[in-house]
């Protein structure tokens, strides 16, 4: 694969901008020459054309959405309409300046606003915060408050996070970031949390607990109350990872079951895209004793229209430049607005459904650790299906019938794990595909397994060599002297 | 609904296939307690059409954009932004991807990856930069909490002139790290008082151009720190003319990405650049994609050093970051690419000779002078013989938008205003600016 860089590097016309209409002084007398860059960065100059190919050329290497079925577990791919892709690009939003006067940006200032509220009644909490530009940045957040809650009522050895440990890795990060020590608790086999277990690290030094729900193995916490009323009463807050929130959209509300503080993934849940790796937006929604620390600045409406609030003594402060990921927002936005409550409940509605369609199906050819009614995913394993197959050969095969392969080796409580969830945006029709490509590749794992660990074959490349990325790495493109 | 491809019929189908009767039999597991509590959004459907007008109807309560004159800035410039840039980013294969956990079918991605961390070590002289991070200020914080973790002592110096979003993000990060943070006070020119760092610190922040748009001079810095690691925060359009951090011994060089090839969205999605020495890899936050082969020989891309990860470290991750940037990373690059070394000095010498024009015009009104003395980039501070609130309020009713004073006040500079030039102010709109505040008095 060829990256700009190796291509040769004529000097080329420009042609962008305009030649100056003040006087053309130089670098050299309006600045002392110490101050100055003694040579260029070495950036080919290429043609329009070459740019545009360059580009096109890589593009056509990636797969999207767009391009098939993404049953990557735990990430939510689900169709990103098109429509919020204009309206995020309407100048009056795009051009739309932070540091512009509020009376300037009030439709931009409207619509965070509505924005809060409606996620508010999502979650059914009292208040959110836009400003998390990830998930993580949301997890991370939500540490923020838990920690500024204990030091404003003098809690000050509440120092634990509890997590299960099927916990998304971000979570015992998130909470290390903050200045937490993380206690795992071990899950039962379905992935949901002992009672016994947390009850014997329950203490007055644990903050809060970190839970996914439904959990990383797609699985309810059918004891979600008794688990959050523990907690609260050992004096601890509960913290809900919003990264499943798919599997019960529009029929259940995490401040209904016992919920303290809540992070949305728009980039997952509702509908952004995820732009090869971000961004993406993780608004945080808080109960009422937590609403006070929330970041500022806070978006506030009166008389006069909708302006910031710097002046919360309470806050944490702020944990983004200005006002999180507009952009992200506006498109999640719109989502909800084309959805409707009625929109909202059939999403929850044909992603369960998808999901528990394919589990039925591949729990005859692949092992299912925990065989019962599925949310929105559920986690195969890929040990029995032959001798020397891993979950890897499996995935890589996938791409050879044109599937975006699984989430594997995740969550960690499952060997060699294919995390699969289809969301609601698939048919019947690409769900039939897949089951019968997966079986597929489960006769040709005990016949032909050389087919398998040969994969991906119909890709642009064959499988990577990792060992030698991690031990040589090469991170910018290696210049040598005759080049730029 | 739009999305959703199954029919009532294909539902009927896999319920029995699932051997269930009802689609309300698929949350039986949802304790009925919190079933019962529900409420619904009151949130009636729209039709596609309907959404866009509804969201249309919030763009007319904003100002018109092309019928004013934007002065803004203060980390977040007007500056133009080439046709090929949005046409590469809505390529969908590029903004419906996943992070490129299957290399295979992610070169796209991965290259642009591998291409944008050459492009900001290139622009900052540094060795090692990241795929990118949420925007400038968290890149700035989290190099924060980085050198903490290489030098230890708890505390950190930063300059007084910097950015005061990146000021609060860092507040706000090293109180809960128990960080200490102390302030290096701004000299009367307008740079950073280099002349008394105080010992024992993790690293020192400081920003050139700064918040007062003054290019500070960071020849010899680096020697007086000790152990301590040296952090700037830079604008990159910048660096298509002044002499890069990476050259004066900066351990981290962070920016905000923005100026190259985004539009300013309300202060969102942003770009957070990070770039760093090789000897702190291993301490790096953020993705980073490496280079490599497939089975057969081909060069490729994948990503590298994940043990510093949170999916692979967990609570001993560098940083909890996933989901960042990458397609404001992509813009990036493509906006460079699009430029070349030849283009971003051309842009970078508008800037500056237009700002300097402006700085010449303004300064020759009677009552106003410019506030520092020491060089400047394509951002300035006036001293203005008005009250600077009523003066903005002013020349807003004319169309010219400027920065609330009240960010150079917390500065501690009062009575003053801040300009920012970039390529797409014209002579004319230059003239009339200085004209209208001589008018208004």
């Amino acid at each position: 694969m060829s990256s700009i860089f190796d291509r040769k590097c004529p000097q080329r016309a420009g042609g962008l901008f305009p030649t100056p209409d003040v006087p053309a002084d130089g670098a050299q007398k309006l600045l002392p020459a110490s101050l100055l860059r003694p040579g260029a960065p070495r950036i080919p100059c290429l043609s329009e054309p070459e740019i545009v190919r360059h580009y096109t050329h890589l593009s056509k290497l990636n797969y999207g959405v767009d391009d098939g079925f993404y049953p990557l577990g735990s990430c939510t791919m689900k169709y990103n309409p098109k429509i919020n892709e204009d309206l995020a690009r309407l100048p009056g939003f795009t051009q739309a300046h932070p540091l512009a006067d509020a009376k300037l940006v009030q439709g931009s200032l409207k619509l965070l606003f509505e924005m809060s509220k409606l996620l508010s009644k999502i979650a059914g909490l009292a208040d959110v915060t836009l400003q998390p530009a990830a998930g993580a940045h949301g997890e991370l957040t939500g540490m923020f408050l838990v920690k500024r809650y204990f030091e404003d009522r003098g809690e000050d050895k509440r120092c634990r996070i509890l997590l299960p440990d099927s916990a998304h890795g971000t979570n015992p990060a998130s909470a290390a970031l903050a200045g937490f020590s993380v206690t795992e608790i071990p899950s039962r086999e379905d992935g949901t949390v002992n009672l016994g277990a947390l009850e014997e690290v329950l203490d007055e030094t644990v903050a809060a607990i970190m839970l996914t729900v439904p959990n990383t193995l797609g699985i309810f916490e059918e004891h979600i109350l008794e688990i959050t009323e523990m907690v609260h009463a050992a004096g601890g807050l509960c913290y809900f990872d919003g990264a499943n929130l798919n599997a019960f959209l529009g029929r259940a509300r995490p401040g209904d079951m016992g919920a303290d503080i809540f992070h949305f993934n728009l980039h997952k849940t509702l509908s952004t895209p995820h732009g090869g790796g971000g961004p993406g937006a993780g608004p945080v929604a808080v109960a009422e004793q937590l609403v006070e620390f929330l970041p500022v600045p806070r978006i506030v409406q009166d008389d006069a229209g909708y302006h910031l609030d710097w002046n919360c003594p309470h806050s944490i402060g702020s944990i983004h430049s200005f006002y999180g990921n507009f952009g992200v927002i506006l498109k999640a936005y719109s989502y909800l607005l084309h959805l409707g409550d009625t929109g909202l409940r059939e999403v929850s509605e044909n992603a369960v459904l998808n999901a528990n369609y394919i589990q039925e199906h591949l729990k005859k050819t692949y092992y299912l650790p925990c065989d019962r009614l599925c949310k929105h995913e559920f986690v195969l394993s890929a040990k029995g299906v032959a001798e020397g197959i891993s979950a890897l050969d499996i995935a890589k095969r996938l791409i050879d019938y044109g599937f975006h392969p699984p989430t594997i080796y995740f969550p960690l409580i499952v060997p060699e794990a294919l995390m699969i969830e289809p969301t609601e945006c698939e048919g019947k029709e690409t769900l039939d595909q897949f089951i019968e490509a997966m079986e597929q590749i489960a006769v040709e794992a005990k016949e032909t397994p050389q087919l398998l660990h040969d994969a991906p074959q119909r890709a642009p490349m064959s499988r990577l060599d990792q060992t030698r990325a991690a031990r040589q790495p090469v991170l910018t493109h290696p210049f040598d002297d005759s080049s730029g | 609904m739009r999305y959703i491809a199954n029919t009532d019929a294909d539902r009927r189908e896999m319920l029995t296939t699932v051997g269930l009767t009802s689609l309300e039999q698929l949350f039986t597991d949802i304790p009925q307690r919190v079933k019962d509590r529900f409420q619904p959004l009151s949130l009636p459907a729209r039709t596609e059409m309907e959404v866009a007008r509804a969201l249309e109807e919030f763009v007319r309560s904003n100002n018109d954009w092309h019928g004013s004159i934007s002065f803004l800035g203060g980390g977040i410039y007007d500056h133009y932004i080439p046709s090929v840039v949005s046409h590469i980013t809505s390529r969908s294969e590029f903004y419906t991807a996943y992070t490129p956990y299957q290399p295979e079918v992610s070169q796209g991605t991965l290259t642009a990856m591998f291409e944008f961390q050459t492009l900001v070590c290139e622009l900052t002289a540094m060795e090692v930069a990241n795929a990118s991070m949420y925007d400038g200020a968290t890149a700035l914080a989290e190099g924060v909490l980085m050198a903490e973790r290489i030098v230890g002592n708890k505390r950190v110096a930063v300059a007084q002139p910097l950015f005061s979003h990146y000021r609060n993000v860092v507040d706000t990060y090293c109180w809960a790290s128990g960080i200490e943070v102390v302030e290096l006070p701004a000299t009367a020119d307008g740079r950073c008082d280099t002349a008394k760092i105080p010992d024992k610190l993790s690293s020192l922040v400081i920003q050139s151009p700064n918040a007062f748009g003054v290019i500070e001079e960071l020849e010899g810095l680096k020697d007086v720190l000790g152990k301590a690691l040296l952090i700037v925060v830079t604008n990159p359009i910048s660096l298509g003319l002044l002499a890069p951090p990476g050259q004066f011994g900066a351990d981290v060089v962070v920016s905000e990405g923005q100026p190259l090839g985004l539009s300013p969205s309300f202060g969102g999605p942003l770009l957070g650049l990070f770039a760093t020495r090789k000897r702190y890899l291993r301490q790096m936050p953020g993705r980073i994609a490496g280079q490599t082969v497939d089975t057969k020989g081909k060069i490729g891309y994948t990503m590298a050093a994940q043990t510093r990860e949170q999916h692979i470290r967990r609570e001993r991750a560098t940083s909890n970051i996933c989901t960042n940037s990458a397609l404001c990373a992509l813009a990036a690059t493509v906006y460079l690419a699009n430029l070349g070394a030849n283009g971003l000095q051309e842009v970078a010498l508008l800037n500056l000779e237009k700002a300097h024009y402006l700085a010449r015009q303004i300064s020759s009104l009677s009552g106003y002078r410019l506030a520092f003395q020491a060089p400047f980039f394509n951002e300035f501070t006036v001293q203005v013989p008005t009250n600077p609130q009523q003066l903005r309020a002013g020349l807003q009713e004319e169309g010219f938008l400027v920065d609330n004073p009240t960010q150079l006040a917390s500065l501690g500079v009062a009575d003053a205003l801040r300009f920012a030039v970039t390529e797409k102010r014209t002579k004319e709109e230059l003239d009339h600016l200085v004209k209208q505040l001589g008018e208004i008095r």
